[in-house]
């Protein structure tokens, strides 16, 4: 990029990509704004016109909104602990010389390739229904009382769900970065009299907590808007109605565009503040 | 304290054995060097003797103890790594309290022991800084730290200094064999770099392919080399080994004469040849020399100055009383 002329050739064959990226993000952004402030009922009516903040507050002061922002952070944290924690596990059993060591990588990141209403469902029907799954076969196996797990333990069998998918990501972000470890200092910790466990918590944990950061991060980024998992297995029934899937049920089955569109400005802004957060904690940690 | 003798020590990794059996005694308070040229097993038979390796067959005493099956953390061995491996999230303080924080020690001994070691290595000022933050010198300086205050019965180091420049090795070296002087602990020190051999050791141990090729002080390798190899390896430049009539005529089958010990004349001489090029270091003069008939090519040291051009022919005459003489399998003959 040398040359004025090269300079305004890269800009001009930039200028395609910038252009899509920036209506494809722009318009639904200020359509949604727009539509926050008036009240727009598709079936009742239409646009009827401006009504200021009445949808922010009315969103808000809905019973289902605390509920709502309480379940999106339970299914956070739980699939952010479970998948760190087994992430970490999984990458130091994988980072284990072993036969078959490439069949079985392939396998461990599988389930990140199947889409998320195709686990959701195979979830749903094959393992945790309550007459024909595999875990119902289970426990009659051993002479229990089958759970019926959506309706019982409904948010418990999302976050499963969820952690199940995300879990691959994890394990091969934390297998690169224990593979990066340079194994003398393993070796110098062994010498300076550090058994396995010690060597684990002050050599490889710290080693792993910029890995760790950036998994919590683009997980967390993620898992915010989670919504087909709960589409086909709840429905947002049994306390798992998390943000995103309440506007949905504003925008689509109450018919309620301004609403909905009201609590999307909403989920934008916690995304933003739980991004804002993170991009701190992670700032900190990548400096050094 | 700090004596460790290897008994027909060997050590296979699958098929292949990297060290056929071994014996090797290293005595309380001496420097020994590991040296031989890169994959002769050196820092396989160092990480033997620390324990990170286990070995095939043999035994390994320290203090007169068995030590074969005991785990490197209690061996009492301190270890000063290529990589220096310290710790990057801990700050140098906490690198050195590391070993004496793992064996349970109180604070303040712990501390006390740490500003000893500070001072001793001048690394008073950084404590509070990371690995990241200091210069290779002084990370090599902290991994030093990390091994003298465990006060072991021995120290490893694994070519602590080939990650230097030239001049801070130097450096370096003085500062390790002062320790030693000052410690008269057991320091085992593996390098490639005969000069580091040399300058160090009490003891030096010239290894191929897994075999001792000699054991001895520095200048006895130097003026009695058991074998042509050793002849070879020893010495800076390579002494100049040639075989045919020519060796026969001083008793051997092969014969080799160090640089330094020839003379050298423009008018007449034993040798007669062209030189080739000529390397001027101030102090000495290096010499290639070409077309004598003997080796490829010759090499002769001269003190000081000289001014010789390419192509020029000179004349070149052995020191016969430094001559070495080898037979047939490469043994000296005296």
């Amino acid at each position: 990029m040398a040359t004025k002329a090269s300079r305004s050739a890269a800009r001009l064959m930039m200028a395609p990509a910038v252009v899509l990226l920036l209506g494809w993000m722009l318009v639904p952004l200020i359509m949604t704004l727009w539509f926050s402030f008036r009240t727009y009922l598709p079936l009742r009516g239409g646009d009827q016109g401006w009504t200021g903040f009445d949808n922010y507050i009315r969103f808000v002061s809905s019973s289902a909104f605390w509920p709502a922002i309480q379940t999106t952070l339970l299914i956070v944290l739980g699939v952010l602990v479970i998948t760190v924690c087994l992430g970490i596990l999984l990458a130091i059993l994988l980072d284990q010389p072993m036969w078959g060591q490439g069949v079985v990588r392939i396998l461990v990141i599988a389930p990140f390739f199947v889409m998320p209403t195709v686990s959701a469902l195979v979830w749903k029907n094959m393992f945790m229904d309550p007459v024909n799954g595999l875990l119902a076969h289970l426990w009659r196996f051993f002479g229990a009382e089958p759970v019926s797990w959506l309706s019982d333990a409904s948010l418990q069998s999302i976050i499963m769900i969820v952690s199940w998918q995300w879990l691959p990501f994890a394990t091969l972000i934390l297998l690169t970065a224990i593979q990066s470890l340079d194994s003398e200092q393993l070796e110098a910790a062994e010498m300076d009299g550090a058994p396995v466990l010690k060597r684990f918590f002050y050599i490889i944990l710290p080693h792993l907590s910029r890995a760790i950061t950036i998994v919590i991060l683009i997980q967390t980024i993620f898992l915010l808007a989670i919504f087909a998992e709960i589409f086909v297995t709840t429905g947002g029934a049994f306390g798992t109605r998390t943000l995103s899937y309440l506007i949905f049920q504003r925008v689509l089955e109450s018919q309620n565009v301004g609403l909905g569109s009201a609590g999307g400005v909403y989920a934008i802004i916690l995304a933003n503040i739980v991004a804002i957060f993170l991009m701190r904690i992670v700032g900190k940690n990548l400096d050094t | 304290m700090g004596q460790i003798t290897l008994k027909q020590v060997t050590k296979s990794f699958g098929d292949v054995q990297v060290i056929p059996p071994l014996d090797l005694t290293i005595e309380d308070g001496e420097f020994t060097v590991f040296v031989g040229p890169s994959g002769c097993g050196k820092s396989t038979l160092l990480r033997l003797i620390a324990g990170l390796e286990d070995i095939t067959t043999g035994h390994i005493e320290i203090d007169g103890k068995d030590a074969t099956n005991v785990v490197p953390a209690k061996r009492g061995l301190a270890m000063v790594f290529q990589s220096y491996a310290l710790y990057p999230h801990m700050s140098v303080r906490k690198n050195i309290a590391f070993p004496l924080k793992m064996a349970g020690m109180d604070q303040a001994e712990i501390n006390k022991r740490i500003e000893g070691a500070a001072a001793v290595l001048n690394l008073t000022d950084y404590l509070d800084r990371r690995p990241g933050q200091l210069s290779g010198g002084q990370r090599q300086r902290v991994a030093i730290g990390r091994a003298i205050v465990r006060e072991p019965a021995a120290f490893l180091f694994d070519e602590p200094l080939s990650n230097l420049d030239a001049a801070l090795r130097v450096g370096m070296r003085l500062e390790i064999s002062e320790l030693h002087k000052r410690l008269e602990t057991t320091m085992i020190y593996v390098t490639h770099d005969q000069v580091e051999a040399m300058t160090m050791a009490d003891k030096i141990v010239v290894l191929r392919a897994g075999h001792i090729e000699q054991v001895g002080s520095p200048l006895e390798l130097y003026h009695k080399p058991r074998n042509e190899f050793v002849a070879g390896f020893i010495g800076s430049p390579k002494m100049n080994i040639f075989g045919g009539a020519e060796a026969k005529k001083y008793g051997g089958v092969k014969a080799g004469i160090r640089p330094e010990h020839i003379d050298v004349s423009m008018t007449e001489g034993t040798w007669k040849g062209k030189v080739g090029v000529a390397e001027h270091l101030g102090s000495d003069t290096f010499i290639h020399v070409h077309g004598t008939g003997l080796d490829e090519m010759m090499t002769v040291r001269i003190t000081g100055d000289i001014s010789v051009r390419h192509g020029d022919t000179i004349y070149l005459t052995p020191q016969l009383d430094q001559m070495h003489k080898f037979d047939a399998q490469g043994l000296r003959i005296d």
